[in-house]
């Protein structure tokens, strides 16, 4: 399973890619794989703010509901609107066209103590 | 943990595997909603050798089938399987399970939660009766062929012919040399077959079975629980520890075509004074507006005010809509009634609608 080296990893499997002060976040191919067949994803409101360690969403698949936590605070500046059609591109490319939120934050430390692409392959392995 | 007999076959299919009541069983193989969809198109094949298989003989065995069963199970001619229930004295549901006659002795096939406390309440009012009950669960297997391809494929595998054999009757066959019983039954709302075999033959018949093969292109291949959960629902039937429980009896989970309250059970009192008083709440089906799964305990609402509870919701892959049983207040269950889901904060729409969702039409 392909795991960018582009980005930083949690261990409730969602990661997170900057972008300037913008990052962008998802779950894993692997956290995909395993909800198996996502059938509903819950966004928050862009313009909301949302707090590090807590839900801005939900992952709805056939078997179960999971939450998605973001690891940083700040500002939702955009969703995957697509996801809303078509939940299923995060089964299908979870790292690209599966993203889900983008977050506008000033302080980016938190992201300092999570995974790279090597640790995080280590934690699923 | 205990292991069916198809364990390493499960396991060199790549099958995911769950923790269900003490068992580990495969919840999905592929995914859920292909192996759903193969079994509304072709033919699956399930596991269900965790479900409890007890077998009693001896003259009184009738007599106490008829005390526990709320279903009447007295007139049963040989080759004849019946679903019923086995309540508490208040009705509360202890199980539901399928009895069948054979020529010597009678079947209880009860659910894997239950087999302990099936097990138990047989034994306690056998007591004193002519009744020997023998727990076979662990010496045979269990296997479900389900949708519109099963009975002919069974038909070929077997060398035998189904024809005559109707819907929730049941026979016995020799393959080779072990023998199987065959019934006309199963839980997705497709035609097909459940089979029980011995346990020490179940992964030589396997080949034959799945048709000698698994490739994309195979007409049977192998369903999980997972699988099973949505097209029992989607048929509207119902899930122990979700519509039904000891908490309420089982007029209340709307299954009165299986309570025959002119005979005396174990529950009937309970059940006619329900009955005179008139219920106070049942399960209904629900259509929920969007995309969303109502899950087991979601709070339905109408006008604010609590009036229910989820007990099972998928979004069907066959209907293309989310759809839910619940329990609900009375008042509120009338098809067309408007109700609200709470997801938490948020709600969502969800119109009273008949039950099945799915049906296979004939």
């Amino acid at each position: 399973m392909s795991v960018p080296t582009d980005r930083k990893y949690s261990d409730s499997h969602e990661w997170y890619k900057v972008d300037g002060n913008t990052v962008i976040m998802g779950i894993t191919a692997f956290a995909a794989e395993e909800l198996t067949d996502i059938t509903y994803v819950e966004l928050p409101e862009v313009g909301s703010e949302c707090t590090a360690g807590s839900a801005v969403g939900e992952i709805e698949s056939v078997k179960a509901t999971s939450d998605l936590y973001c690891a940083i605070s700040g500002k939702i500046s955009a969703v995957n609107e697509e996801l809303a059609e078509h939940p299923e591109l995060v089964n299908d490319d979870a790292h690209e066209k599966g993203w889900m939120v983008k977050i506008e934050s000033s302080d980016l430390a938190p992201l300092d103590s999570l995974m790279d692409a090597a640790a995080y392959t280590e934690h699923i392995g | 943990m205990n292991h069916s007999p198809l364990h390493s076959y499960h396991v060199k299919l790549g099958a995911r595997m769950v923790d269900f009541a003490g068992w580990s069983m495969p919840v999905m193989y592929r995914g859920i909603i292909e192996e759903h969809n193969h079994t509304r198109t072709k033919c699956s094949l399930f596991d269900v050798s965790h479900m409890g298989r007890l077998y009693l003989t001896g003259s009184d065995t009738e007599a106490l089938l008829q005390q526990v069963c709320t279903r009447n199970v007295g007139d049963m001619s040989v080759g004849l399987s019946r679903y019923t229930h086995i309540c508490r004295e208040d009705g509360g549901i202890l199980d539901d399970v399928i009895v069948s006659r054979f020529e010597d002795q009678y079947l209880v096939v009860c659910n894997a939660s239950n087999r302990e406390k099936i097990t138990n309440w047989l034994a306690k009012h056998a007591e004193g009766k002519d009744v020997q009950m023998t727990d076979r669960t662990m010496e045979t297997a269990m296997v479900a062929l389900q949708g519109p391809e099963a009975i002919p494929q069974v038909e070929r595998l077997l060398n035998i012919d189904l024809g005559e054999l109707k819907r929730y009757h049941f026979r016995t066959g020799s393959y080779f040399t072990f023998k199987y019983s065959i019934f006309r039954s199963g839980y997705t709302g497709e035609d097909g077959v459940e089979l029980i075999l011995p346990a020490g033959i179940v992964k030589l018949a396997m080949p034959a079975l799945m048709g000698m093969g698994n490739g994309d292109d195979a007409v049977i291949k192998p369903a999980g629980l997972g699988a099973r959960d949505s097209l029992r629902l989607e048929a509207g039937m119902p899930l122990y520890g979700h519509e039904l429980t000891e908490d309420w009896d089982s007029l209340t989970a709307r299954q009165g075509w299986c309570v025959h309250l002119d005979k005396d059970f174990i529950g009937a009192d309970a059940m006619r004074q329900k009955k005179e008083t008139g219920l106070s709440r049942k399960i209904v089906g629900l259509k929920l507006e969007g995309r969303r799964t109502a899950r087991q305990g979601f709070e339905l609402r109408c006008g604010g005010e609590a009036i229910g509870q989820v007990t099972s919701g998928v979004l069907s892959p066959t209907l293309g809509i989310s759809i839910a049983m619940a329990l609900v207040d009375i008042d509120h269950t009338k098809e067309g009634t408007e109700l609200a889901v709470q997801f938490g904060a948020k709600e969502v729409s969800a119109t009273v609608v008949k039950i099945p969702f799915y049906r296979l039409s004939s």
